[in-house]
Protein backbone atom coordinates (compact mmCIF):
# COMPACT_ATOMS: atom_id res chain seq x y z
CA UNK A 1 0.00 0.00 0.00
CA UNK A 2 2.69 2.76 0.98
CA UNK A 3 5.25 1.92 -1.60
CA UNK A 4 9.21 2.32 -0.51
CA UNK A 5 12.23 2.43 -3.35
CA UNK A 6 15.79 2.02 -2.69
CA UNK A 7 18.06 4.52 -3.32
CA UNK A 8 21.61 4.67 -5.81
CA UNK A 9 23.87 5.93 -3.33
CA UNK A 10 25.85 6.94 -6.94
CA UNK A 11 23.66 9.42 -7.98
CA UNK A 12 23.26 12.91 -6.03
CA UNK A 13 21.06 13.32 -2.67
CA UNK A 14 18.61 15.79 -5.10
CA UNK A 15 18.90 16.40 -8.67
CA UNK A 16 16.28 18.67 -10.01
CA UNK A 17 16.57 19.34 -13.92
CA UNK A 18 14.51 22.03 -15.70
CA UNK A 19 11.53 22.13 -13.25
CA UNK A 20 8.47 24.54 -14.16
CA UNK A 21 5.46 24.89 -12.32
CA UNK A 22 2.52 26.66 -14.36
CA UNK A 23 -0.15 27.64 -11.82
CA UNK A 24 -3.25 29.63 -12.75
CA UNK A 25 -2.08 30.92 -16.04
CA UNK A 26 1.69 32.16 -14.73
CA UNK A 27 4.51 30.82 -14.28
CA UNK A 28 5.54 30.13 -10.42
CA UNK A 29 9.04 28.61 -10.84
CA UNK A 30 10.78 28.38 -14.43
CA UNK A 31 13.55 26.30 -15.73
CA UNK A 32 15.12 25.65 -11.75
CA UNK A 33 18.17 23.18 -12.03
CA UNK A 34 20.60 22.34 -9.48
CA UNK A 35 22.23 19.76 -7.14
CA UNK A 36 22.55 18.71 -3.90
CA UNK A 37 25.36 16.72 -2.31
CA UNK A 38 24.69 14.28 0.79
CA UNK A 39 25.02 16.61 3.92
CA UNK A 40 24.66 19.85 2.07
CA UNK A 41 22.98 22.55 4.21
CA UNK A 42 21.42 24.88 1.62
CA UNK A 43 19.95 28.28 2.26
CA UNK A 44 17.15 29.67 -0.01
CA UNK A 45 16.30 32.97 -0.01
CA UNK A 46 14.67 35.34 -2.53
CA UNK A 47 11.52 38.25 -1.96
CA UNK A 48 7.99 37.08 -1.06
CA UNK A 49 6.65 35.04 -4.17
CA UNK A 50 9.63 34.24 -5.46
CA UNK A 51 8.47 30.64 -4.98
CA UNK A 52 10.33 29.18 -2.22
CA UNK A 53 7.41 27.11 -0.61
CA UNK A 54 6.28 25.68 -3.72
CA UNK A 55 9.55 24.73 -4.98
CA UNK A 56 9.69 22.86 -1.24
CA UNK A 57 6.82 20.65 -2.50
CA UNK A 58 7.46 19.76 -5.47
CA UNK A 59 10.90 18.47 -4.67
CA UNK A 60 8.40 16.69 -1.43
CA UNK A 61 6.21 15.38 -4.31
CA UNK A 62 3.57 16.80 -2.56
CA UNK A 63 3.13 19.01 -6.05
CA UNK A 64 3.51 17.85 -9.70
CA UNK A 65 5.75 20.03 -12.25
CA UNK A 66 4.25 20.84 -15.02
CA UNK A 67 7.33 20.25 -16.16
CA UNK A 68 11.37 19.09 -15.56
CA UNK A 69 11.91 16.57 -13.16
CA UNK A 70 13.08 15.92 -9.74
CA UNK A 71 15.29 12.60 -8.86
CA UNK A 72 16.08 11.83 -4.97
CA UNK A 73 18.96 9.55 -5.29
CA UNK A 74 18.28 8.45 -9.16
CA UNK A 75 14.36 8.54 -9.06
CA UNK A 76 11.53 10.44 -8.67
CA UNK A 77 10.33 11.87 -5.22
CA UNK A 78 6.74 10.08 -5.12
CA UNK A 79 8.43 6.70 -3.79
CA UNK A 80 10.54 8.27 -1.46
CA UNK A 81 9.59 8.21 2.53
CA UNK A 82 12.99 10.26 3.16
CA UNK A 83 12.02 13.34 2.31
CA UNK A 84 10.51 15.67 5.54
CA UNK A 85 8.86 18.80 5.15
CA UNK A 86 8.64 21.20 7.63
CA UNK A 87 5.89 23.63 7.68
CA UNK A 88 5.64 26.88 8.82
CA UNK A 89 4.99 27.53 12.29
CA UNK A 90 1.60 29.26 10.93
CA UNK A 91 0.58 27.05 8.74
CA UNK A 92 -0.51 24.41 11.86
CA UNK A 93 -3.09 24.16 13.85
CA UNK A 94 -1.60 24.46 17.53
CA UNK A 95 -4.65 23.67 19.15
CA UNK A 96 -4.89 19.79 17.28
CA UNK A 97 -5.13 17.60 20.39
CA UNK A 98 -2.01 16.04 20.58
CA UNK A 99 1.24 16.07 22.69
CA UNK A 100 4.53 16.25 21.63
CA UNK A 101 5.02 12.90 21.13
CA UNK A 102 1.98 12.01 19.10
CA UNK A 103 3.44 14.42 16.70
CA UNK A 104 6.84 13.12 16.68
CA UNK A 105 5.32 9.78 16.20
CA UNK A 106 3.18 10.47 12.78
CA UNK A 107 6.71 10.30 11.65
CA UNK A 108 6.65 6.79 11.90
CA UNK A 109 3.34 6.96 9.94
CA UNK A 110 4.91 5.73 6.63
CA UNK A 111 7.08 2.94 7.90
CA UNK A 112 4.27 1.34 9.90
CA UNK A 113 2.73 -0.73 7.87
CA UNK A 114 -1.13 -0.45 7.39
CA UNK A 115 -3.01 -1.68 10.68
CA UNK A 116 -0.32 -2.28 12.76
CA UNK A 117 0.26 -0.08 15.60
CA UNK A 118 3.66 1.63 16.97
CA UNK A 119 5.64 -0.56 18.87
CA UNK A 120 8.99 -1.21 20.73
CA UNK A 121 11.10 0.54 17.99
CA UNK A 122 9.51 3.18 17.13
CA UNK A 123 9.20 4.59 20.68
CA UNK A 124 12.54 4.09 20.76
CA UNK A 125 13.16 5.97 18.17
CA UNK A 126 10.67 8.82 18.81
CA UNK A 127 12.66 9.03 22.40
CA UNK A 128 15.92 9.51 20.58
CA UNK A 129 14.71 12.11 18.19
CA UNK A 130 13.47 14.04 20.91
CA UNK A 131 16.80 14.21 23.19
CA UNK A 132 18.74 14.90 19.78
CA UNK A 133 16.39 18.25 19.77
CA UNK A 134 16.25 18.97 23.42
CA UNK A 135 12.31 18.36 24.14
CA UNK A 136 13.08 15.15 25.90
CA UNK A 137 11.32 15.96 28.80
CA UNK A 138 8.18 17.63 27.09
CA UNK A 139 7.19 14.90 25.13
CA UNK A 140 3.73 14.84 27.39
CA UNK A 141 2.93 18.38 26.66
CA UNK A 142 0.07 19.52 24.62
CA UNK A 143 1.74 21.26 21.46
CA UNK A 144 0.22 25.11 21.75
CA UNK A 145 1.79 25.24 24.95
CA UNK A 146 5.78 24.80 23.48
CA UNK A 147 7.43 28.06 22.68
CA UNK A 148 8.02 29.09 18.80
CA UNK A 149 11.30 27.45 19.20
CA UNK A 150 10.00 24.52 20.94
CA UNK A 151 7.56 23.91 18.41
CA UNK A 152 10.02 24.22 15.62
CA UNK A 153 12.22 21.49 17.02
CA UNK A 154 9.67 19.58 17.45
CA UNK A 155 8.97 18.98 13.54
CA UNK A 156 12.92 18.50 13.24
CA UNK A 157 12.28 15.19 15.63
CA UNK A 158 9.27 13.98 13.81
CA UNK A 159 11.30 14.17 10.80
CA UNK A 160 13.94 12.18 12.26
CA UNK A 161 11.50 9.75 13.29
CA UNK A 162 10.76 9.63 9.74
CA UNK A 163 14.26 8.86 9.16
CA UNK A 164 14.21 11.86 6.83
CA UNK A 165 17.34 12.24 4.82
CA UNK A 166 16.09 15.48 2.79
CA UNK A 167 14.72 18.37 5.41
CA UNK A 168 13.15 20.90 3.40
CA UNK A 169 12.27 23.56 6.06
CA UNK A 170 9.80 26.80 5.27
CA UNK A 171 10.96 29.82 6.87
CA UNK A 172 11.91 27.97 10.42
CA UNK A 173 13.10 31.13 11.64
CA UNK A 174 10.37 33.14 11.10
CA UNK A 175 9.07 34.83 14.66
CA UNK A 176 11.74 33.30 16.93
CA UNK A 177 13.88 35.53 19.54
CA UNK A 178 17.35 35.39 18.92
CA UNK A 179 18.37 32.63 21.18
CA UNK A 180 15.73 30.19 19.73
CA UNK A 181 17.11 31.23 16.61
CA UNK A 182 20.92 30.39 17.61
CA UNK A 183 19.49 26.85 19.39
CA UNK A 184 17.72 26.15 15.83
CA UNK A 185 21.18 27.12 13.60
CA UNK A 186 23.48 24.88 16.05
CA UNK A 187 20.59 22.44 15.66
CA UNK A 188 21.37 22.40 11.73
CA UNK A 189 24.88 21.46 12.50
CA UNK A 190 24.27 18.35 14.58
CA UNK A 191 22.02 16.91 11.77
CA UNK A 192 24.74 17.76 9.38
CA UNK A 193 27.25 15.56 12.02
CA UNK A 194 23.65 12.89 10.63
CA UNK A 195 24.49 12.97 7.19
CA UNK A 196 21.01 14.84 6.95
CA UNK A 197 20.51 17.13 3.90
CA UNK A 198 19.14 20.43 4.86
CA UNK A 199 17.63 22.89 3.09
CA UNK A 200 16.33 26.00 4.60
CA UNK A 201 13.98 28.59 3.22
CA UNK A 202 14.87 31.94 4.99
CA UNK A 203 14.87 36.04 4.83
CA UNK A 204 17.62 36.69 6.86
CA UNK A 205 20.33 36.90 4.31
CA UNK A 206 23.10 37.63 7.05
CA UNK A 207 21.82 34.11 8.20
CA UNK A 208 22.37 32.60 5.40
CA UNK A 209 25.95 33.65 4.58
CA UNK A 210 27.20 32.63 8.46
CA UNK A 211 25.72 29.49 8.64
CA UNK A 212 25.10 27.61 5.44
CA UNK A 213 27.01 26.33 2.94
CA UNK A 214 25.66 27.47 -0.42
CA UNK A 215 22.79 30.20 -0.67
CA UNK A 216 20.38 29.60 -3.74
CA UNK A 217 18.91 32.49 -4.59
CA UNK A 218 15.70 32.32 -6.13
CA UNK A 219 13.17 34.72 -7.96
CA UNK A 220 10.70 32.60 -9.92
CA UNK A 221 13.84 31.10 -11.94
CA UNK A 222 17.46 30.99 -10.27
CA UNK A 223 19.24 34.42 -9.76
CA UNK A 224 22.52 32.52 -8.42
CA UNK A 225 23.36 29.66 -6.51
CA UNK A 226 26.87 28.81 -4.71
CA UNK A 227 28.98 29.86 -2.15
CA UNK A 228 27.83 33.08 -0.36
CA UNK A 229 30.53 35.22 -1.77
CA UNK A 230 29.43 34.11 -4.85
CA UNK A 231 25.96 34.63 -4.52
CA UNK A 232 25.61 37.56 -1.94
CA UNK A 233 26.96 40.28 -4.34
CA UNK A 234 24.97 43.56 -5.43
CA UNK A 235 24.21 42.85 -9.01
CA UNK A 236 22.38 39.41 -8.46
CA UNK A 237 20.69 40.79 -5.60
CA UNK A 238 18.81 43.73 -7.17
CA UNK A 239 18.11 41.27 -10.08
CA UNK A 240 16.51 38.89 -7.53
CA UNK A 241 14.49 41.70 -5.24
CA UNK A 242 14.62 44.88 -7.77
CA UNK A 243 13.80 48.05 -5.21
CA UNK A 244 12.91 45.69 -2.10
CA UNK A 245 16.26 45.87 -0.81
CA UNK A 246 18.13 47.39 1.83
CA UNK A 247 21.50 47.25 1.36
CA UNK A 248 23.90 48.46 4.56
CA UNK A 249 27.22 48.15 5.40
CA UNK A 250 28.12 46.05 8.34
CA UNK A 251 31.72 43.97 9.44
CA UNK A 252 31.86 41.65 6.56
CA UNK A 253 30.92 44.57 4.21
CA UNK A 254 28.23 44.88 2.62
CA UNK A 255 25.31 43.45 3.93
CA UNK A 256 21.70 43.23 2.31
CA UNK A 257 18.35 43.14 4.45
CA UNK A 258 15.19 41.78 2.75
CA UNK A 259 12.99 44.16 4.18
CA UNK A 260 9.64 42.14 2.94
CA UNK A 261 8.18 39.92 6.29
CA UNK A 262 7.26 36.68 6.42
CA UNK A 263 3.79 36.84 6.86
CA UNK A 264 2.88 37.39 3.32
CA UNK A 265 -0.13 34.80 1.93
CA UNK A 266 1.06 34.93 -1.74
CA UNK A 267 3.66 31.80 -1.34
CA UNK A 268 1.46 29.67 0.48
CA UNK A 269 -1.46 29.59 -2.29
CA UNK A 270 -0.47 25.99 -3.35
CA UNK A 271 -1.05 25.00 0.02
CA UNK A 272 -3.94 22.95 -0.81
CA UNK B 1 -39.18 6.64 44.29
CA UNK B 2 -36.33 7.38 41.95
CA UNK B 3 -36.03 3.98 41.47
CA UNK B 4 -39.68 4.07 40.24
CA UNK B 5 -38.98 6.83 38.59
CA UNK B 6 -36.11 5.61 36.46
CA UNK B 7 -37.49 1.90 35.93
CA UNK B 8 -40.82 2.83 34.38
CA UNK B 9 -40.05 3.73 31.30
CA UNK B 10 -37.82 1.04 30.66
CA UNK B 11 -40.32 -1.68 31.07
CA UNK B 12 -41.79 -0.73 27.90
CA UNK B 13 -40.20 -2.25 25.01
CA UNK B 14 -39.76 0.54 22.87
CA UNK B 15 -38.21 2.62 25.37
CA UNK B 16 -35.79 0.40 25.34
CA UNK B 17 -35.46 -0.38 21.85
CA UNK B 18 -34.96 3.51 22.06
CA UNK B 19 -32.53 3.68 24.50
CA UNK B 20 -30.61 1.29 22.96
CA UNK B 21 -30.77 3.13 19.44
CA UNK B 22 -29.99 6.63 20.90
CA UNK B 23 -26.80 5.19 22.73
CA UNK B 24 -25.59 3.30 19.83
CA UNK B 25 -26.38 6.72 17.10
CA UNK B 26 -24.66 8.93 20.11
CA UNK B 27 -21.23 6.68 20.18
CA UNK B 28 -20.86 6.54 16.42
CA UNK B 29 -21.81 10.06 16.17
CA UNK B 30 -19.33 11.48 18.48
CA UNK B 31 -16.50 9.11 17.27
CA UNK B 32 -16.73 10.24 13.56
CA UNK B 33 -17.75 13.38 14.98
CA UNK B 34 -14.17 14.02 16.44
CA UNK B 35 -13.05 14.34 12.97
CA UNK B 36 -15.96 16.25 11.87
CA UNK B 37 -14.90 18.84 14.52
CA UNK B 38 -10.89 18.64 13.84
CA UNK B 39 -11.60 19.03 10.21
CA UNK B 40 -14.06 21.60 10.52
CA UNK B 41 -16.42 19.57 8.25
CA UNK B 42 -19.49 20.68 10.06
CA UNK B 43 -21.07 22.37 7.47
CA UNK B 44 -20.27 19.72 5.02
CA UNK B 45 -21.81 17.14 7.58
CA UNK B 46 -25.55 18.96 8.22
CA UNK B 47 -25.10 19.34 3.92
CA UNK B 48 -24.99 16.05 3.73
CA UNK B 49 -27.97 14.63 5.63
CA UNK B 50 -30.18 16.96 4.20
CA UNK B 51 -28.82 15.91 0.99
CA UNK B 52 -30.26 12.08 1.72
CA UNK B 53 -33.58 13.32 1.51
CA UNK B 54 -34.51 12.77 -2.10
CA UNK B 55 -33.25 9.04 -1.76
CA UNK B 56 -35.09 8.47 1.40
CA UNK B 57 -38.33 10.23 -0.31
CA UNK B 58 -37.70 8.05 -3.30
CA UNK B 59 -37.75 5.10 -1.54
CA UNK B 60 -40.59 5.71 0.50
CA UNK B 61 -42.55 6.28 -2.54
CA UNK B 62 -41.33 2.98 -4.19
CA UNK B 63 -41.48 0.87 -1.73
CA UNK B 64 -45.53 2.30 -0.91
CA UNK B 65 -44.71 3.60 2.54
CA UNK B 66 -42.24 0.40 3.92
CA UNK B 67 -39.86 1.80 6.61
CA UNK B 68 -37.45 -1.13 6.77
CA UNK B 69 -35.74 -0.80 3.14
CA UNK B 70 -35.40 2.84 4.25
CA UNK B 71 -31.98 2.39 6.11
CA UNK B 72 -30.70 1.07 2.47
CA UNK B 73 -31.91 3.85 0.15
CA UNK B 74 -30.62 6.26 2.60
CA UNK B 75 -27.27 4.54 2.75
CA UNK B 76 -26.64 4.46 -0.99
CA UNK B 77 -27.42 8.11 -1.34
CA UNK B 78 -25.74 9.30 1.72
CA UNK B 79 -22.10 7.38 -0.03
CA UNK B 80 -23.07 8.88 -3.38
CA UNK B 81 -23.69 12.22 -2.23
CA UNK B 82 -20.85 12.22 0.21
CA UNK B 83 -18.29 11.37 -2.94
CA UNK B 84 -20.32 13.66 -4.94
CA UNK B 85 -20.16 16.55 -2.89
CA UNK B 86 -16.41 15.89 -2.72
CA UNK B 87 -15.34 15.78 -6.30
CA UNK B 88 -17.76 19.15 -6.72
CA UNK B 89 -16.22 20.79 -4.25
CA UNK B 90 -12.63 19.99 -5.61
CA UNK B 91 -13.04 20.61 -9.23
CA UNK B 92 -14.58 23.74 -9.37
CA UNK B 93 -14.05 27.44 -9.77
CA UNK B 94 -16.60 28.33 -6.86
CA UNK B 95 -15.85 28.13 -3.12
CA UNK B 96 -16.37 24.80 -1.68
CA UNK B 97 -19.06 26.14 1.25
CA UNK B 98 -20.97 27.62 -1.92
CA UNK B 99 -20.92 24.59 -3.73
CA UNK B 100 -22.01 22.44 -1.23
CA UNK B 101 -24.86 25.08 -0.37
CA UNK B 102 -26.06 24.93 -3.76
CA UNK B 103 -26.33 20.93 -3.82
CA UNK B 104 -27.79 20.67 -0.42
CA UNK B 105 -30.36 23.01 -0.82
CA UNK B 106 -31.05 21.88 -4.38
CA UNK B 107 -31.53 18.20 -3.14
CA UNK B 108 -33.01 18.90 0.22
CA UNK B 109 -35.96 20.67 -2.09
CA UNK B 110 -36.03 17.78 -4.20
CA UNK B 111 -36.78 15.74 -1.16
CA UNK B 112 -39.40 17.84 0.24
CA UNK B 113 -41.16 17.84 -3.55
CA UNK B 114 -41.30 14.24 -3.48
CA UNK B 115 -42.34 13.73 -0.30
CA UNK B 116 -45.05 16.38 -0.78
CA UNK B 117 -46.95 14.03 -3.56
CA UNK B 118 -47.76 11.30 -0.73
CA UNK B 119 -50.84 11.39 0.88
CA UNK B 120 -49.64 11.39 4.46
CA UNK B 121 -47.06 13.98 4.02
CA UNK B 122 -46.68 16.23 7.33
CA UNK B 123 -46.19 12.95 9.17
CA UNK B 124 -43.68 11.36 6.60
CA UNK B 125 -42.19 14.76 6.83
CA UNK B 126 -42.03 15.57 10.33
CA UNK B 127 -40.09 11.58 10.31
CA UNK B 128 -37.61 12.33 8.34
CA UNK B 129 -36.85 15.44 9.48
CA UNK B 130 -36.64 15.26 13.16
CA UNK B 131 -36.61 11.06 13.58
CA UNK B 132 -38.60 8.40 15.65
CA UNK B 133 -36.33 6.84 18.03
CA UNK B 134 -39.16 5.22 19.68
CA UNK B 135 -40.03 4.03 16.86
CA UNK B 136 -37.21 1.52 16.05
CA UNK B 137 -37.88 -1.58 15.19
CA UNK B 138 -35.60 -4.62 16.59
CA UNK B 139 -34.42 -5.63 13.11
CA UNK B 140 -33.14 -1.96 12.22
CA UNK B 141 -32.10 -1.83 16.01
CA UNK B 142 -29.40 -4.61 14.04
CA UNK B 143 -28.34 -3.00 11.45
CA UNK B 144 -27.39 0.22 12.81
CA UNK B 145 -25.48 -1.76 15.69
CA UNK B 146 -23.61 -3.75 12.75
CA UNK B 147 -22.90 -0.79 10.47
CA UNK B 148 -22.51 1.49 13.15
CA UNK B 149 -19.91 -1.30 14.20
CA UNK B 150 -17.97 -1.18 11.19
CA UNK B 151 -17.64 2.64 11.27
CA UNK B 152 -15.85 2.09 14.84
CA UNK B 153 -14.06 -0.74 13.58
CA UNK B 154 -12.93 1.53 10.39
CA UNK B 155 -11.70 4.76 12.41
CA UNK B 156 -9.81 2.01 15.17
CA UNK B 157 -7.83 0.26 12.10
CA UNK B 158 -7.07 3.43 10.31
CA UNK B 159 -6.19 5.58 13.37
CA UNK B 160 -2.82 6.83 12.53
CA UNK B 161 -3.51 7.46 9.15
CA UNK B 162 -6.36 9.48 9.85
CA UNK B 163 -4.27 11.48 12.83
CA UNK B 164 -1.94 12.51 10.51
CA UNK B 165 -4.21 12.81 7.57
CA UNK B 166 -6.21 15.55 9.97
CA UNK B 167 -3.46 17.42 11.32
CA UNK B 168 -0.98 17.88 8.52
CA UNK B 169 -2.20 16.79 4.89
CA UNK B 170 1.25 17.56 3.76
CA UNK B 171 3.25 15.28 6.07
CA UNK B 172 0.77 12.64 4.57
CA UNK B 173 1.36 13.32 1.09
CA UNK B 174 5.56 13.46 1.86
CA UNK B 175 5.05 9.75 3.98
CA UNK B 176 3.15 8.53 0.52
CA UNK B 177 -0.25 7.85 2.52
CA UNK B 178 -2.78 7.32 0.24
CA UNK B 179 -4.33 10.62 0.95
CA UNK B 180 -6.94 10.59 -1.35
CA UNK B 181 -8.33 7.18 -0.50
CA UNK B 182 -8.09 8.32 2.86
CA UNK B 183 -9.98 11.44 2.24
CA UNK B 184 -12.83 9.37 0.37
CA UNK B 185 -12.66 6.93 3.13
CA UNK B 186 -13.34 9.57 5.23
CA UNK B 187 -16.19 11.32 3.35
CA UNK B 188 -17.70 7.23 2.99
CA UNK B 189 -17.83 6.60 7.22
CA UNK B 190 -19.64 10.09 8.01
CA UNK B 191 -22.34 8.86 5.12
CA UNK B 192 -22.34 5.72 6.51
CA UNK B 193 -22.93 7.49 9.97
CA UNK B 194 -25.52 9.18 8.46
CA UNK B 195 -27.59 6.19 7.10
CA UNK B 196 -27.37 4.66 10.76
CA UNK B 197 -28.47 7.55 12.58
CA UNK B 198 -31.73 8.59 9.91
CA UNK B 199 -34.33 7.04 11.77
CA UNK B 200 -33.30 8.40 15.58
CA UNK B 201 -32.74 11.65 15.14
CA UNK B 202 -33.49 12.83 11.86
CA UNK B 203 -31.75 14.72 8.99
CA UNK B 204 -32.37 18.04 10.35
CA UNK B 205 -30.79 17.71 13.87
CA UNK B 206 -28.02 15.39 12.53
CA UNK B 207 -25.35 17.83 13.03
CA UNK B 208 -25.93 18.15 16.49
CA UNK B 209 -25.12 14.81 16.88
CA UNK B 210 -22.02 14.90 14.65
CA UNK B 211 -20.73 18.11 16.33
CA UNK B 212 -22.29 19.25 19.79
CA UNK B 213 -20.52 16.30 22.08
CA UNK B 214 -17.23 16.23 20.28
CA UNK B 215 -16.72 20.04 20.54
CA UNK B 216 -17.87 19.27 24.59
CA UNK B 217 -14.92 16.76 24.23
CA UNK B 218 -12.81 19.43 22.75
CA UNK B 219 -12.86 21.96 25.34
CA UNK B 220 -12.28 19.27 27.72
CA UNK B 221 -8.88 17.50 26.58
CA UNK B 222 -5.69 17.69 25.01
CA UNK B 223 -5.30 14.05 23.03
CA UNK B 224 -7.55 12.66 20.32
CA UNK B 225 -8.44 9.66 22.06
CA UNK B 226 -9.65 11.10 25.34
CA UNK B 227 -11.50 13.56 23.23
CA UNK B 228 -13.02 10.12 20.99
CA UNK B 229 -13.80 8.42 24.71
CA UNK B 230 -15.31 11.73 26.09
CA UNK B 231 -17.27 12.79 23.40
CA UNK B 232 -18.60 8.94 22.99
CA UNK B 233 -19.83 9.00 26.75
CA UNK B 234 -21.34 12.32 26.61
CA UNK B 235 -23.47 11.69 24.14
CA UNK B 236 -24.87 8.40 25.72
CA UNK B 237 -25.17 10.12 28.78
CA UNK B 238 -27.11 13.04 26.62
CA UNK B 239 -29.26 10.14 24.78
CA UNK B 240 -30.30 8.75 27.96
CA UNK B 241 -31.13 11.64 29.85
CA UNK B 242 -32.74 13.21 26.53
CA UNK B 243 -35.18 10.40 26.63
CA UNK B 244 -36.44 10.57 29.92
CA UNK B 245 -36.93 14.05 29.68
CA UNK B 246 -38.85 13.04 26.26
CA UNK B 247 -40.53 10.59 28.29
CA UNK B 248 -41.61 13.20 31.27
CA UNK B 249 -41.83 15.72 29.72
CA UNK B 250 -43.55 14.67 26.62
CA UNK B 251 -40.81 16.70 24.39
CA UNK B 252 -40.07 15.03 20.65
CA UNK B 253 -36.90 12.58 21.73
CA UNK B 254 -34.68 13.67 19.30
CA UNK B 255 -35.23 17.29 20.53
CA UNK B 256 -34.81 16.92 24.36
CA UNK B 257 -31.17 14.56 23.42
CA UNK B 258 -29.70 17.07 21.48
CA UNK B 259 -31.14 20.01 23.87
CA UNK B 260 -29.47 18.29 27.03
CA UNK B 261 -26.01 17.77 24.43
CA UNK B 262 -26.22 21.58 23.94
CA UNK B 263 -26.38 22.55 27.23
CA UNK B 264 -23.61 20.07 28.63
CA UNK B 265 -21.71 22.03 25.68
CA UNK B 266 -22.42 25.47 27.46
CA UNK B 267 -21.77 24.72 31.03
CA UNK B 268 -18.30 23.57 29.63
CA UNK B 269 -17.74 26.20 27.45
CA UNK B 270 -18.21 28.10 30.49
CA UNK B 271 -16.26 26.67 33.62
CA UNK B 272 -14.26 24.25 32.03
CA UNK B 273 -10.85 24.21 34.52
CA UNK B 274 -8.44 26.30 32.09
CA UNK B 275 -10.31 27.19 28.97
CA UNK B 276 -13.60 28.19 29.98
CA UNK B 277 -14.49 31.64 29.32
CA UNK B 278 -15.53 31.98 33.26
CA UNK B 279 -12.44 30.65 33.83
CA UNK B 280 -10.18 32.96 31.64
CA UNK B 281 -12.42 35.73 32.73
CA UNK B 282 -12.01 35.47 35.93
CA UNK B 283 -7.62 35.71 35.53
CA UNK B 284 -7.34 38.18 33.98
Amino acid sequence: MYPHVHHRQDQPILDVHKLSLRYDGHMALEGISFHLHVGERVAVVGPNGAGKSTLFKLIAGVLAPTSGQVSVYGSGPRGHVCIAFIPQRSQVDWRFPVNVADVVMMGRSAKLRPLTWPGKHDWQLVREALRTVELGDLEKRQIGQLSGGQQQRMFIARALAQEAELMLMDEPLAGLDAPSQEGLLSLLARLQEKRVTVMVATHDLQQAAQYFDRILLINQRIIAFGMPEQVLKPQTLVQAYGGRLRLVDGEMGMLAMDDTCCEGGEEHEHAH
Amino acid sequence: MLIDWLAEPISYPFMQRGLAAAILVGVVCAVVGTYVVLRGMAFFGDALAHTILPGVALGYLVSGGARDVLFWWALGTAIFAALGIGAVSRNTRIKEDTAIGVIFAGMFALGIALISTARSYAVDLSHFLFGDVLGVSNQSLWRMAIFGGLVLVTIFMFYKEFLTLSFDPVLAATLRLPVGVLNNLLLVLIAVTIAVSMQTVGVALMVAMLVTPAATAYLLTYRLPVMMALAAGLATFSGVVGLYLSYYLSIASGAAIVLTATVIFFVVFLFSPGRGLVWSKGRV
